[in-house]
């Protein structure tokens, strides 16, 4: 909470499939520089706030904007502009899957950039470099490890330097330490490219190491209860369901704050 | 000294987007001073464009950069830096990265701290003729005997099967019935109702000349009974189910759906490949009764329509022509065929990668495999039912 100006402002969000309701009355604020989680239990619509977020899912009602710009206000040629400043890595890395690692990372460079094929090239091995797969660009991502294939994502993520990069799980199937090395990149890509960081994760291990805010949504209530720091919201927050998470349901304080 | 700007290209553009001077302070250093704007979207020179300055002075043994004058970088300029450092590495030139931004020193430390696999590169040694020769013959042999242990698998779960014994879901069974049987009745029923006027249509322009229009009765109804029926139906449903097999036990063995079933125990063949293979080789041949009396009726309309015959006219004359074993012959050819598209479905399926391009692959060869199948088993037969007077 570095007190930057606004980069992600949700208003008053309404997620829902068809008839059911996912989330409702969600109103947060996401800062240039920030490392943004959204955290809560599982099914509680954190991946889908996040498909709201990267413009795969129109919102029942509400609005996400950008830079003061509305999203889904705005015309399609407007928001495909506004998408080419993002980033997504999703949850196992979605490269595609007939293409080489050097093929995945180089797409989105040939297509919004007048790059000389060369110069993409030296591009693409630098990417892959800064995610430790130096020397893969031949790869098909059926033949390397999840972990690597999740990195590889990062990667192309990271291709067009983003503004913003928006991580669905970054930690989900990796071992402590690769889940360790990971969050060390995310800061380290924040601190030297200045990107705005919105990551999507429920590991208590990466929410305090990372994470400058966060919002707290809700599955029951079906909507947020929280935001702010996390590691101040681990001391400070007022309700029980936010402390009980926090603490991998060892917090027992809840009869205290509740009578 | 050398100092490189880019071009401006309009008045208010005036001031330089960026700018590289090599600078030699001292007869062992060489100086790289960089500002303005470091962006891809600028098109920043070549690090080429240092090289002639080293080469100049071989007394070098040192290079700074002094980059205070920049606005903006992005990866452009990492790019950049990072190829001179990799190169005065290999001349054996000291880097001095303190004149740098701190984010890129940060981010060359980072992108060298994992070092390059260099036995991860790919060989790109193409082998020999004869070798290429030698690896498709026996990727060949292996093929073949994959099929084999595919169909020898296949008996023993029908083996199973019938001693009461097979694992597998007799509601999967039952959907496989309805996506094979009544669902594919509209595509059927326009093909096969079609391909009688076709039919109808080549035997009038010939027969018309004989005044022998009636014999379009017999010519459509022999046809379709016998070969059209069975083929068409077959054909339809190697586009139609055979790819979807295919499709979904591909799509089954990208998700790791089919190891999950391996690992619990359950043959995947019995689960997944023995009801499709019985369902569809059950529905083929009403699929074909029904085709042949649509084609039929197809003929009938052309007759009716076009050629003036009675409406019972026509349905005598087809029903005088067409004899039972006509019929019998046609159901056992599709009862074959059925038994082979989805062998040639689940077969593609069972053997798919696991990329979504190998799904596409799969579907692809499952209809090709399907078709060829069906032509070749449909000629086989004709042969032999020939011989034996059937």
């Amino acid at each position: 909470m570095a007190g930057g100006t606004p980069c992600i402002e949700v208003r008053k969000l309404t997620m829902a499939y068809g008839s059911r309701v996912i989330q409702q009355d969600l109103d947060f604020t996401v800062r240039h520089g920030d490392i943004f989680i959204i955290m809560g239990g599982s099914g509680c619509g954190k991946s889908t706030l996040l498909r709201h977020l990267i413009g795969l899912m129109r919102p029942a009602q509400g609005d996400v904007f950008y830079e003061g710009q509305s999203f889904w206000g705005a015309e399609p040629e407007t928001r495909e502009r506004m998408l080419q400043r993002f980033g997504v890595l999703y949850q196992s890395g979605a490269l595609w899957s007939s293409m080489t690692l050097a093929e995945n990372v180089a797409l989105p460079l040939g297509e919004y950039t007048d790059l000389a094929p060369a110069e993409i090239r030296d591009l693409v091995s630098f990417k892959l470099a800064l995610v430790g797969l130096a020397g893969f660009e031949e790869f098909y991502p059926s033949e390397i490890s999840g972990g690597m294939r999740k990195r590889a994502g990062l990667a192309r993520a990271m291709a067009l330097d983003p503004e913003v990069l928006f991580f669905d799980e970054p930690s989900a199937g990796l071992d402590p330490i690769s889940s360790r090395r990971l969050d060390d990149l995310i800061l380290e890509v924040r601190a030297s490219l200045g990107a705005t960081v919105v990551v999507v994760t429920h590991e208590l291990a990466s929410i305090f190491a990372i994470g400058t805010d966060a919002v707290f949504l809700d599955g029951e209530t079906k909507t947020m209860l929280a935001t702010g720091d996390p590691k101040v919201l681990l001391t400070e927050a007022s309700q029980p369901a936010v402390r009980r998470f926090l603490t991998r349901g060892e917090w027992k304080g809840e009869e205290k704050h509740g009578a | 000294m050398k100092t490189r700007r880019r071009a401006a290209d309009s008045p208010e553009s005036e001031r330089a987007r960026w700018s590289l001077r090599v600078a030699q302070p001292a007869s062992d250093t060489i100086l790289v001073v960089l500002s303005g704007n470091w962006r891809l979207s600028e098109k920043l020179p070549s690090p080429a464009e240092v090289w002639p300055q080293i080469e100049a002075s071989p007394g070098v043994r040192r290079m700074a950069f002094d980059t205070q004058g920049i606005t903006g970088w992005d990866s452009g300029l990492l790019t950049f830096v990072g190829k001179i450092v990799a190169e005065n590495d290999r001349r054996r030139i000291d880097t001095d990265r303190s004149g740098l931004p701190e984010g890129v020193r940060r981010l060359l430390a980072l992108a060298s701290a994992v070092p390059e696999r260099k036995d991860a590169r790919h060989e790109g040694v193409a082998p020999s003729l004869l070798a290429r020769l030698g690896i498709e013959t026996l990727s060949a042999a292996d093929k073949f005997r994959t099929v084999l242990a595919f169909l020898g698998e296949l008996c023993l779960g029908l083996l199973k099967l019938l001693r009461g014994t097979a694992r597998y879901r007799r509601v999967d069974f039952l959907i496989h019935l309805q996506e094979c049987g009544a669902q594919a009745l509209p595509i059927v029923t326009l093909i096969s109702f079609l391909v009688g006027v076709i039919l109808a249509y080549v035997g009038a322009v010939q027969l018309r000349q004989f005044g022998a229009q009636i014999y379009v009765a017999d010519l459509v109804g022999i046809a379709m009974v016998r070969q059209m029926g069975a083929m068409m139906a077959a054909v339809i449903m190697a586009g139609r189910t055979g790819a979807a097999f295919a499709a979904s036990l591909g799509t089954m063995q990208v998700n790791e759906e089919i190891d999950a079933l391996t690992t619990l125990g359950i043959s995947p063949l019995e689960f997944l490949v023995l009801p499709r293979v019985l369902a569809l080789t059950a529905m083929m041949p009403l699929l074909c009764v029904y085709a042949d009396l649509v084609g039929i009726l197809g003929g009938a309309c052309v007759g009716v329509g076009m050629l003036d015959l009675g409406g019972v006219e026509y349905f005598v004359r087809s029903s005088h022509a067409i004899a039972l074993r006509d019929g019998l012959a046609g159901l056992v050819m599709s009862g074959v065929f059925g038994a082979l598209v989805a062998l040639a479905g689940c077969l593609r399926g069972m053997q798919c990668g696991r990329s979504s391009a190998a799904v596409g692959w799969a579907a692809t060869s499952a209809v090709v495999t399907g078709i060829v199948l069906i032509v070749v088993a449909d000629a086989l037969m004709t042969v032999i039912f020939n011989i034996v007077g059937f």
